[in-house]
């Protein structure tokens, strides 16, 4: 009698946590409907245009013509080269200034912490045409420089790579800048003073201890800055001055220009393998870490 | 491992204020050389900010520190050659359990065989061998108790200095974890600085006790001579229970409530606290009669608490005070008792009976 009508309750108990699960996966269901319809959808639609030759017909046409032209091949290395020295910069400018922010009081860092994030809430449109007016040869930079006797001739400081560096490094900042202060801020001080303690001067405990204990931070910093990088099309395009051409240009110009929708997506089909590859490899080296316990 | 020699530590005058609050107040203390000092403390006492003085983690406002016979008051911490157990432990993630022991080693330039070979013999020392590979979390508290033990001394510092370590074990691995640091401690002989704020632990570990309050030092003495004569109400409060009882002297003379106490030494004239550690009260029964030993006390039971292996009662003497006794349960205590609101009669021995000076708030 008593095992009978617990039995029953197990049963009715089990349902009423199978409902609740249907209940819960309901609420989820607008949003995955929104995701299959503007991502998966599209993303499959180009994929699939991508294996469609100009005569309609289902080919790797698009794929051979990126393969055999040596100038596809220019472009991805120019991609590729441009995210990576926009990485390396923003490493360079970003760690040492996330650094800066993590060892303030909280209300000191907060305050900078906005002087960060402020260029990141104006358009990007608006800063590169600032930049634009900054760097150009008759612009603030040069005619300041000139004025004040530094150099004599304009400096060619837009318009080609250094000017393309100098805008995507800016506006991409903020995305290494975020996790990396994060990352820095989880740092237990009693690490360092454990360090020091042990023996280690600040410059050994930073370079054994510090930098090891940021770096997935620093991973997860550099994976967003280098994979936005590779997409970028506006600042590029305006402070690159056609001589920095990207992948994203020239997909620009495939449909633009040419109306040729399946080069543009067997394009934007190598940039996003390429992407998914960096991503899961940047975040293996991420999980390793977490691995051995660098989050906490 | 007795290489490292042990060396004494000289705190003079060292003061450390933070805006107008006194974490330090000119604090003097010695600390001889292989001795195992606890310091101890409520949490705000100052405990912690000396022994990161001591580290060199905070520097004094004034004051000197010396060990042995170097003044270490400027001395940056890595260059000071101690070794420390954090509360946190601060074992390193980002290495294995033989990563974190060999950081020193590696520091200080010894070389790779020599390093697994000390490395092994300090895990071997906190019962780990065989662990030097394993990760940090996958570690339980008291073993990652143990690896930060053995990195503090796998360099053989002439000093140890201990933060809480064990407060986050419980209670058992506790009460394991104190005779285990003691024995180490014998062992290696190095010059210990321990910072608790359990008491118990002070008195079972320490060669001698710091009681801190309020940035100075309110007494230092043995664990026996702490508990049984403390130098001030504070003391007498913060290590164990007891309850006090209003004295004046006067001419020579101890009175109680008008009762003339027999004591062992009787202070200069004046108002004084008389002492009471729960289980140094004895419970009368009524066919013992006044001796010349014990100081009798005579009131009502309160109320009755059960504990396991010992009971309390609490006592209401007929001038209001209040007291608390201990004993133990056994049979024929138990059942001699009074009930709640029955007399009671108490005894104390003159070598019990302490006076401590009354402090004016």
């Amino acid at each position: 009698m008593r095992a009978g009508s617990t039995l029953l309750h197990a049963a009715e108990l089990y349902r009423d946590e199978h409902r609740e699960r249907l209940r819960l996966f309901s609420l989820s269901l607008p949003a995955l409907i929104l995701v299959i319809c503007v991502l998966v959808i599209p993303v499959g639609w180009l994929f699939w245009l991508s294996f469609i030759s100009d005569a309609g017909q289902l080919s790797l046409e698009h794929y051979r013509r990126l393969a055999s032209q040596a100038s596809y091949a220019r472009i991805f290395r120019t991609t590729f080269e441009v995210s990576f020295y926009t990485t390396a910069l923003c490493i360079l400018l970003g760690y040492p200034l996330a650094y800066l922010l993590a060892q303030m009081p909280r209300r000191l860092a907060a305050i900078c912490m906005i002087a960060v994030m402020l260029p990141f809430w104006t358009s990007v449109l608006v800063r590169t045409y600032a930049w634009l007016a900054l760097l150009q040869r008759q612009g603030v930079i040069n005619s300041w420089g000139m004025e004040a006797g530094f150099w004599s001739e304009p400096l060619p400081l837009v318009h080609n790579l250094s000017g393309t560096l100098i805008g995507m490094t800016h506006i991409m900042l903020p995305y290494l800048v975020l996790p990396l202060y994060g990352s820095m801020k989880a740092i237990n001080s009693d690490y360092l003073k454990a360090a020091a303690n042990l023996g280690a001067s600040p410059v050994r405990a930073f370079w054994l201890v510090y930098l090891p204990l940021s770096m997935p931070g620093l991973v997860a910093g550099s994976a967003i800055v280098f994979i936005l990088c590779l997409g970028f099309y506006v600042t590029p395009a305006l402070l690159g001055g056609g001589k920095v051409i990207l992948v994203s240009m020239r997909i620009a110009t495939d449909i633009e220009m040419f109306f040729n929708w399946g080069a543009a997506s067997a394009l934007g089909v190598v940039l996003l393998v390429l992407t998914l590859v960096l991503l899961f490899l940047a975040s293996r080296i991420a999980d390793f870490d977490r691995l051995a316990g660098g989050a906490r | 491992m007795n290489q490292g020699a042990a060396l004494p530590i000289k705190i003079r005058h060292v003061t450390k204020s933070y805006g107008s609050f006194k974490a330090l107040d000119s604090v003097s203390l010695d600390i001889r050389s292989g001795e195992f000092l606890t310091l101890l403390g409520p949490s705000g006492s100052g405990k912690t900010t000396l022994l990161m003085v001591l580290a060199g983690f905070t520097r004094p406002d004034t004051g000197s520190i010396l060990f042995g016979d170097r003044e270490v008051v400027r001395v940056p911490p890595h260059k000071r050659d101690i070794g420390m157990v954090f509360q946190s432990y601060a074992l390193f993630p980002h290495m294995t359990v033989g990563g974190n022991i060999a950081f020193p080693l590696r520091l200080r330039g010894v070389n790779k065989t020599e390093i697994a070979r000390r490395v092994n013999r300090a895990l071997e020392t906190v019962k780990l061998g065989g662990y030097a590979d394993r990760r940090i979390d996958q570690l339980s508290g008291g073993q990652r108790q143990r690896v930060a033990l053995a990195r503090a001394i796998v360099f053989e510092p002439s000093i140890l200095l201990m933060d809480e370590p064990l407060s986050a074990l419980d209670k058992q691995l506790r009460e394991h974890m104190q005779v285990e640091l003691r024995q180490l401690h014998e062992s290696l002989g190095m010059t210990t600085v321990y910072v608790t704020h359990d008491q118990r632990e002070a008195l079972t570990m320490s060669d001698r006790i710091a009681v801190i309050n309020k940035g100075s030092v309110m007494q230092l003495d043995t664990p026996s001579r702490v508990y049984e004569k403390p130098s001030r109400r504070f003391v007498a409060e913060f290590i164990g229970e007891s309850s006090f009882l209003p004295v004046r002297v006067q001419g020579g003379d101890a009175f109680l409530d008008g009762q003339r106490l027999k004591l062992d030494d009787v202070p200069g004239d004046g108002e004084y606290l008389l002492m009471l550690r729960p289980e140094k009260l004895r419970i009368l029964g009524e066919e013992q009669k006044e001796t010349q030993h014990f100081n009798l006390l005579e009131g009502r039971v309160a109320r009755f608490i059960y504990q396991g292996e010992s009971f309390v009662l609490e006592v209401v003497l007929p001038s209001g005070s209040q007291l608390t006794v201990r004993d133990m349960t056994s049979s024929s205590i138990m059942n001699s008792l009074p009930q709640p609101g029955g007399v009671i009669r108490l005894g104390i021995d003159r070598r019990d009976s302490f006076l401590i000076p009354e402090e004016r708030p």
